[in-house]
């Protein structure tokens, strides 16, 4: 079942590539300032500190229609001492928000994977709000060969 | 909404462990940025969000941006005390929300 709607929705990617890599071109871009704008936003101004996060992406995703994603903070995850909520933005996409992961003490790890879409070749930035209100944050770059350009 | 979500969830597990929870539902994630053969532009149609709840209260939620891929997947974990039930949903652009519940057994 969930390879045949993978399949189908990889398919109806190809199908369109050609239209939608047009309409991107003439389309703004997110830029690194408007990803940062984002982060700003998130933190309220608060500039984060590195570490704590890893993130696992493919170094060189193929297919940009779908990249798996898997993000993990350090955290005792204690309704004391957790990570709440985690923004992740994409530099070079059309748009720089992918998702926000909110957490609470139940989840027991600050830890999720999704798969996302990637325009172009582009650093990925993480950053992770702890209850007590601390930002952490971590970027990967990931080469895309082909763009997520349909789906 | 027509699509049933999958989902894994362990049956049972030891109270105080984190178990890892897999959701999977079917659909299009129309990002908004595509156009038709006319070069008319596809309305953006997306779930935006994803929330978790177990015996009622939040374990984890998601807020999705076209980003994500077509048939979003969400891997997480949740730590379970009790048994008990999860409840998910998925939230759409059009406002409708599909459900669905997992139980466990917590020994």
């Amino acid at each position: 079942m969930r390879h045949l709607s993978r399949r189908a929705a990889l398919a109806l990617g190809a199908g369109s590539a050609a239209i939608a890599l047009v309409g991107w071109s003439k389309s703004a871009s997110a830029t690194p300032q408007a990803a940062a704008a984002d982060i700003a936003k998130f933190t309220g101004g608060a500039k984060p500190e590195t570490g704590k996060i890893s993130i696992e992406l493919p170094e060189i995703a193929e297919n940009g229609n779908t990249v798996p994603l898997s993000i993990s903070v350090d955290a005792p995850m204690t309704s004391a001492d957790y990570v709440s909520d985690v923004l992740v933005v994409a530099e070079g996409n059309p748009n720089p928000g992918v998702a926000t992961f909110h957490f609470t003490p139940l989840s027991g790890k600050a830890e999720a994977s999704t798969r996302i879409r990637l325009a172009t070749t582009q650093n990925i930035v993480v950053v992770a709000k702890t209850s007590g209100g601390k930002y952490f944050t971590a970027s990967k770059l990931v080469k895309v060969t082909i763009g997520g350009c349909g789906g | 909404m027509a699509e049933t979500p999958k989902i894994r969830v362990p049956k049972t597990a030891k109270k105080g462990d984190v178990i890892e929870i897999k959701t999977l539902l079917p659909h299009i994630m129309e990002s908004g940025q595509r156009k038709d053969r006319e070069g008319k532009v596809i309305p953006r149609k997306i779930i935006n969000k994803f929330a978790v709840e177990f015996n009622g209260k939040p374990v984890f939620s998601t807020t999705i941006e076209p980003a994500v891929a077509a048939n979003p997947y969400l891997q997480f974990f949740a730590k379970v005390d009790e048994s008990g039930t999860f409840k998910f949903s998925w939230t759409d652009d059009d406002g409708s929300v599909t459900t669905a519940e997992e139980k466990i057994t917590v020994s």
